[in-house]
């Protein structure tokens, strides 16, 4: 038996540690450093219908235990995307989480329909969420009707499960959880970053050219909880977990507080080997809880 | 190949206002071939300062597995690494990036190698392995003020040597092109890393000559896959962006818009 392993919809993990989308590109540069079949799964960067070139610089900004970003969804294109990194990416054994975004729901759906018949993508991540693009993105994320028409239009189309990526800025995040779960999403993905901004100690301006930028790292971790054990109490879809986590203690965090499996975003920049590192530890991890395979820990903490 | 390695310092010290220079012990040190390239380094074992800083690779010394780096502690991250003493380990990830082409110096050639400030550096190892080529060097080096300038007695060792200081209290007065401007010297290939306006009044003094420069932008990644880092290129080349980490740091004129 396989201790680490989840079953979702769509995605069957060896274990339960993705990185996350727009931290890992589409998987070329760390699979210069481990192999990629060691990963439970892998997020794409968010793929849009063109080409997209993104923010002008500077485009990060470093916060404490975090970090501001405002790269712009800069991606090669769905034509490039279809081309070139998902057949390069089928030499691994790793289900792809494709990350989709678009302006308005044509383009949702254009790219959902094209990038679900890839023979990898075995789920789609529908990027509602996005806080660093004028159009499209976050305006889908904030609002629970248009979440949730958004969702049943993906669903429509998509070959393959489809789950939604919901943002923290919001009032009340079990609503748009709620809305999506009824507009047909079979998962959820959270968090993505918290809006934010850094000023320059000398001019006194935003340090990120884009004015604001989306927070990441270990300082979002505790909002991130406090979310999923929300919405996971109120949804019968399954989550995965994301935001700050750093090892394998972070990863049983998500899981008790709700979430089936998680991703690592901002962690892969400090230490480009953590997801591997995180995955060795875990077994380890389970012993010490006495805990037999982890998918037990899973909402333990509202159990 | 890019490995992340726990390297132990060797030597470390100041040899500037704020200027320092250490010197790293480790197989790492094996994998560095190309000057200008980069390491990214952590410096701190928490989670505060989070992100890792790019410093270039000022010098390779393969037979003793050392390499060094000249960095200025200015902020955060840099002011925790001066602290690091001769045993303790630095975490280490690289070489990174695309160096400066040695391979485009012909033996017998002449070629312009132009600094300023924190931009110097890397320019060493580029003048070591020019130098053991048998291309003749010429170096120009732009400080601040005096108590600003390292390296002189290095560089001069390998070719003529000039400095410039923007305050005058050192070698020439003004900035690296006025100096430029007077000597007028004769080259086959230039090469450069500094500040913006630096490089932009080079490629402008220099319209057909054929030359190298290394830029600077703010990092995630390193490695080429959270798009923080690029830069916007002129209309001659293809791509609208190149990332400097992993396209860059070094660019042939003309590629990056300036
Ligand atoms: C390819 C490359 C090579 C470099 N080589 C050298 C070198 O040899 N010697 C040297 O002293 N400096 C070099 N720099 C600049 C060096 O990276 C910054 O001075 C350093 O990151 C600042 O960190 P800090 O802790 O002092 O400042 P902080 O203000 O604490 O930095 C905050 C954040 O901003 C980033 N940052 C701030 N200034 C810069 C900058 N100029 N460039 C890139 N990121 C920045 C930091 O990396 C960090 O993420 C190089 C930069 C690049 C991109
Ligand atoms: C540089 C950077 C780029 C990102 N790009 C995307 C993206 O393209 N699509 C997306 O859905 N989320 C994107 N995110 C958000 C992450 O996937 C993740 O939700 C968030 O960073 C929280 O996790 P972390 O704290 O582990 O980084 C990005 C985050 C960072 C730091
Ligand atoms: S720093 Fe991540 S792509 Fe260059």
């Amino acid at each position: 038996m396989n201790r680490l392993q989840v079953e979702l919809p769509g995605l069957s993990l060896k274990n339960p540690i993705i990185p996350a989308s727009g931290c890992f590109g589409f998987g070329q540069e760390y699979a210069k450093l481990y192999d990629l079949s060691k990963l439970g799964a892998i997020m794409i960067k968010a793929t849009t219908l063109e080409i997209r070139k993104g923010n002008p610089t500077p485009r990060v900004a470093e916060t404490s235990s975090g970090m501001l970003n405002a790269i712009g969804l800069q991606n090669p294109g769905l034509a490039h995307v279809m081309e070139y990194e998902l057949p390069w990416l089928e030499q691994y054994d790793v289900p792809i989480i494709a990350n989709v975004a678009g302006t308005d729901t044509t383009d949702y759906v254009a790219v959902a329909e094209k990038i679900s018949t890839a023979p990898n993508v075995k789920a789609l991540e529908l990027n509602i969420s996005c806080p660093n693009v004028k159009c499209g993105g976050i305006q889908f994320g904030t609002d629970p009707k248009t979440a949730s028409e958004l969702t049943a239009a993906v669903k429509a189309v998509s070959k393959v499960p489809v789950y939604v990526k919901l943002s923290p800025n919001v009032t009340n995040i079990v609503e748009i959880a709620k809305a999506v779960e009824a507009g047909g999403a079979d998962g959820i993905t959270m968090i993505n970053t918290l809006i934010g901004m850094r000023l320059h100690p000398k001019t006194g301006k935003p340090i990120i050219a884009n004015g604001t930028g989306g927070l990441s790292g270990p300082a979002v971790k505790p909002v991130a909880i406090r979310m999923v054990y929300d919405v996971s109490q109120q949804v019968n879809i399954p989550i995965i977990g994301m935001g700050g986590i750093t090892n394998a203690e972070d990863v049983i965090d998500f899981l008790s507080a709700g979430a089936s499996a998680v991703a690592v975003g901002t962690a892969n920049f400090v230490d480009p080997f953590v997801c591997p590192n995180i995955i060795d530890e875990l077994p380890q991890k389970l012993d010490e809880l006495n805990c037999e395979k982890i998918s037990d820990l899973v909402g333990r903490s509202h159990r | 190949m890019i490995k992340q390695e726990r390297m132990k310092v060797v030597r470390h010290k100041q040899i500037a206002d704020d200027i320092f220079e250490l010197t790293l012990i480790g197989q790492l040190s094996l994998e560095m071939k190309q000057p200008g390239q980069f390491v990214h380094i952590r410096v701190s074992d928490s989670f505060e300062p989070l992100l890792r800083r790019p410093i270039s690779i000022c010098s390779i010394d393969p037979e003793h597995m050392e390499f060094t780096m000249l960095y200025r502690a200015g902020g955060r991250g840099t002011k925790l690494l001066s602290l690091k003493q001769p045993g303790d380990e630095v975490d280490i990830l690289g070489p990174l990036g695309n160096g400066f082409p040695v391979e485009e110096a012909n033996t017998g050639e002449t070629a312009l190698l132009v600094g300023g400030g924190i931009g110097v550096p890397p320019l060493y190892e580029l003048s070591k392995q020019l130098n053991a080529k048998g291309v003749r060097t010429i170096h120009v080096l732009g400080f601040q003020s005096i108590n600003n300038v390292f390296y002189e007695k290095q560089f001069s060792e390998l070719g003529e040597t000039y400095i410039v200081t923007a305050d005058g209290s050192y070698g020439t007065k003004g900035f690296v092109t006025d100096l430029l401007a007077q000597l007028n010297p004769e080259f086959d290939v230039f090469y450069s890393c500094g500040p913006l306006p630096m490089l932009k009044a080079l490629e402008q003094t220099y319209p057909d000559k054929k030359g190298f420069l290394s830029f600077e932008e703010r990092m995630g990644c390193g490695l080429g896959a959270c798009y923080a880092c690029v830069c916007k290129t002129t209309d001659a080349v293809e791509n609208d962006y190149l990332k400097v980490c992993s396209d860059g740091p070094v660019f042939p004129r003309g590629v990056v818009a300036l």
